[in-house]
């Protein structure tokens, strides 16, 4: 044994140089990514960077500290509401609104998380989905959020919005990079966060509360915590969804969408944050991009239409995303259930001892 | 100092008492094992001691503070660790993770300093290095190194019972409660165990109570045993009183025999 080991090994960002000379390809890339993607796409990926912040997030809560949540599409709403109002009424920085509507839904989360120390299970995701549900109708009736009619995003200002130190931010290009930069910065706390003292109190919960209280786990912090830094991050997104669509309603916020995010966070790997990126990529590319062009693929897109409309709907293949999504679930849970991450474990393993 | 009394401690479930009126005191530094069969109580203590279960009567105090009413995380914090007959792990972390967690009421790391942990130098780094450099002492006390990183789930039963006295010694226990730590376990391991045992209480100066059945172990190391039977308490003394006892003999001892 090497008496001198170097114990922030074990914590550190890049734990080995393989690991980092990755890392820096990826993000070249993703800087560069605009000279080689149209406008479209560049759109796209803005999506799917929310997206990830959100995984990243709701995987902090279900995955880490094994709680459910079917109102996560609240924390969202109140996120992308909470920005836009801020930066429209009080004319705020961008930051400043972005942060104030992320601590918002922390609040928001915390309250949630209180009934969550007695309800377990289905109970627990019955409640959750009250919430969500109620938040949505609330902000459909109150004229301040725009009502059912939605609301209109005002300009991304990095400065103070009305006056000469405005600074505007607008293309999706530029958007792109500010989500990006905010994206890598959640998801290195994200990650920091689960490897030093709060993930082992969050996994101790999962694993067995019982035990966690018992060597000085205060349940009630440690689980209402959780729900408030998942909200925080779905507050985030949220407030940066608004600038990315730039109009939303309502109904944006569904049901539907709160468990599009489960999706992504089980598919990506419960308690894995690489998992919650990788999940929340590919979900929101077979939604938004493949599954919306599925119709024109040759031969089987006929072929789907063809099922579709004898045993599914006479629309075409409006539903066949939630199929898809359904039996995606479906195969990870039976086949892989440690989802994308697991996968990704094994192509490892197996490239560390190939060919010998 | 670690004192604890128990006095006059019940409690019953649907009716039935599980433990009825048991008191016994526990001097600072000594090893007090609790014996008795199937089904006598002895888990049943253990829980009102560290706060799962709360009497229906009855106290018990740490160097005179009353516990009775306290969660169990407050009388962690007061210096009370145990282990689990069924043993409970935090089953999908490493060795290393769990043994961590026994850390957590001596660490500080919050919200902002766990997420903003840029570099060795930040305290939360320099919080984790120096936990981590004591768990690893506790890892090559226990012998533990060659399973350091391995997820719990995977281990025999025999680490696995180690792993949580590991995790139980990382809280710096001045009482340490060891519900069956040798069962399980195969000759060579349990004289490990015993030695071991005997270290904690002399070396890391804790109280110990044990609730175990293999005899020789429980008469070698013990300076008193409490024998009890269907919640009731028999006899308590040294070893070799507690031996000599008819009552012991007819409902423990002499199935061992
Ligand atoms: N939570 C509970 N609910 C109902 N009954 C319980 C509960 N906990 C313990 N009991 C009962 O209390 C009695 C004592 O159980 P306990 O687990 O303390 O026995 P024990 O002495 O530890 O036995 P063993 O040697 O098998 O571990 C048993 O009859 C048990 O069924
Ligand atoms: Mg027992």
């Amino acid at each position: 044994m090497d008496m001198k080991r170097d114990y922030y090994e074990d914590i550190e960002l890049f734990q080995s140089n393989t690991v980092f000379f990755w890392t820096v390809v990826l993000m070249a890339c993703l800087f560069t990514l605009p000279l080689y993607v149209e406008s479209y796409n560049i759109y796209l990926v803005n999506i799917i960077l929310v997206h990830v912040i959100m995984a990243v997030g709701l995987n902090i809560l279900v995955g880490y500290t094994g709680q459910i949540s079917l109102g996560h599409a609240g924390f969202f709403a109140i996120g992308a509401y909470g920005t836009a109002l801020i930066s429209m009424h009080l004319h705020m920085p961008f930051v400043v609104s972005l942060i104030a509507s992320g601590l918002i839904a922390a609040f928001f989360g915390f309250i949630l998380g209180l009934p969550a120390l007695r309800l377990e299970g289905p109970y627990l995701a019955i409640a959750t989905l009250g919430f969500g549900l109620t938040i949505m109708h609330v902000i459909g009736r109150w004229e301040v959020f725009g009502g059912r009619m939605g609301i209109t995003v005002p300009p991304l200002d990095m400065g103070v919005p009305g006056t000469p130190l405005s600074f505007v931010i607008e293309g999706d290009v530029k958007i792109y990079y500010l989500i990006l930069v905010i994206t890598i910065l959640m998801v290195i706390c994200a990650r920091n966060l689960m490897k030093t003292r709060l993930g082992r109190a969050f996994v101790a919960i999962r694993d067995d509360d019982v035990a966690a209280e018992v060597m000085g786990v205060n349940l009630t912090v440690y689980k209402t915590l959780s729900f408030a830094v998942s909200a925080f991050y779905a507050g985030i997104a949220g407030g940066l969804y608004g600038y990315v669509v730039s109009f939303f309603d309502p109904f944006t916020f569904n049901l539907i969408l709160s468990i599009i995010f489960l999706v992504m966070v089980v598919v990506g790997g419960l308690g894995s944050i690489l998992g919650s990126v990788l999940g929340a990529s590919l979900i929101t590319y077979l939604q938004f991009d493949l599954l919306k062009n599925v119709e024109e693929l040759p031969y089987l897109g006929d072929l789907l239409v063809l099922v579709s409309r004898k045993w599914l709907t006479v629309i075409g293949l409006a539903n066949f995303s939630s199929i898809a999504l359904g039996v995606i679930m479906i195969c990870i849970v039976i086949f892989e259930p440690l989802g994308m991450f697991g996968i990704w474990i094994r192509i490892k393993k197996y490239w560390k001892t190939w060919p010998f | 100092m670690a004192h604890v009394r128990v006095e006059n401690l019940s409690i019953s479930f649907g009716g039935i008492k599980a433990v009825d009126d048991v008191s016994f005191e526990v001097e600072d530094n000594t090893i007090f094992s609790i014996i008795g069969p199937n089904g006598s109580g002895k888990t049943t203590i253990f829980n009102m001691i560290s706060g799962i279960y709360r009497p229906d009567s009855g106290r018990v105090t740490l160097d005179g503070e009353d516990l009775v009413g306290k969660r169990p995380d407050k009388i962690a914090k007061k210096g009370i660790a145990r282990t689990f007959q069924n043993i409970q792990l935090f089953t999908n972390a490493t060795v290393m993770d769990n043994i961590m967690l026994g850390r957590h009421i001596h660490m500080k790391t919050g919200v902002l300093g766990g997420a903003f942990m840029w570099g060795r130098s930040s305290p939360t780094a320099k919080e984790e290095v120096k936990n981590r450099e004591i768990v690893e002492h506790i890892i090559d006390f226990l012998d533990l190194q060659s399973v350091r990183d391995q997820f719990v789930g995977n281990l025999p039963y025999g680490k696995r019972k180690l792993v949580e006295l590991g995790r139980a010694l990382a809280l710096e226990p001045k009482v340490l409660l060891l519900d069956e730590p040798s069962a399980g376990m195969n000759t060579e391991e349990k004289d490990d165990l015993r030695i071991w045992i005997k270290d904690i209480q002399e070396d890391y100066r804790v109280t110990i109570l044990l609730i175990e059945h293999d005899m020789n172990m429980v008469m070698g190391i013990s300076d008193r045993i409490l024998a009890i039977n269907q919640g009731v308490k028999i006899v308590e003394g040294k070893p070799s009183e507690v031996q000599k006892h008819p009552e012991v003999i007819a409902a423990y001892l002499g199935e061992e025999d």
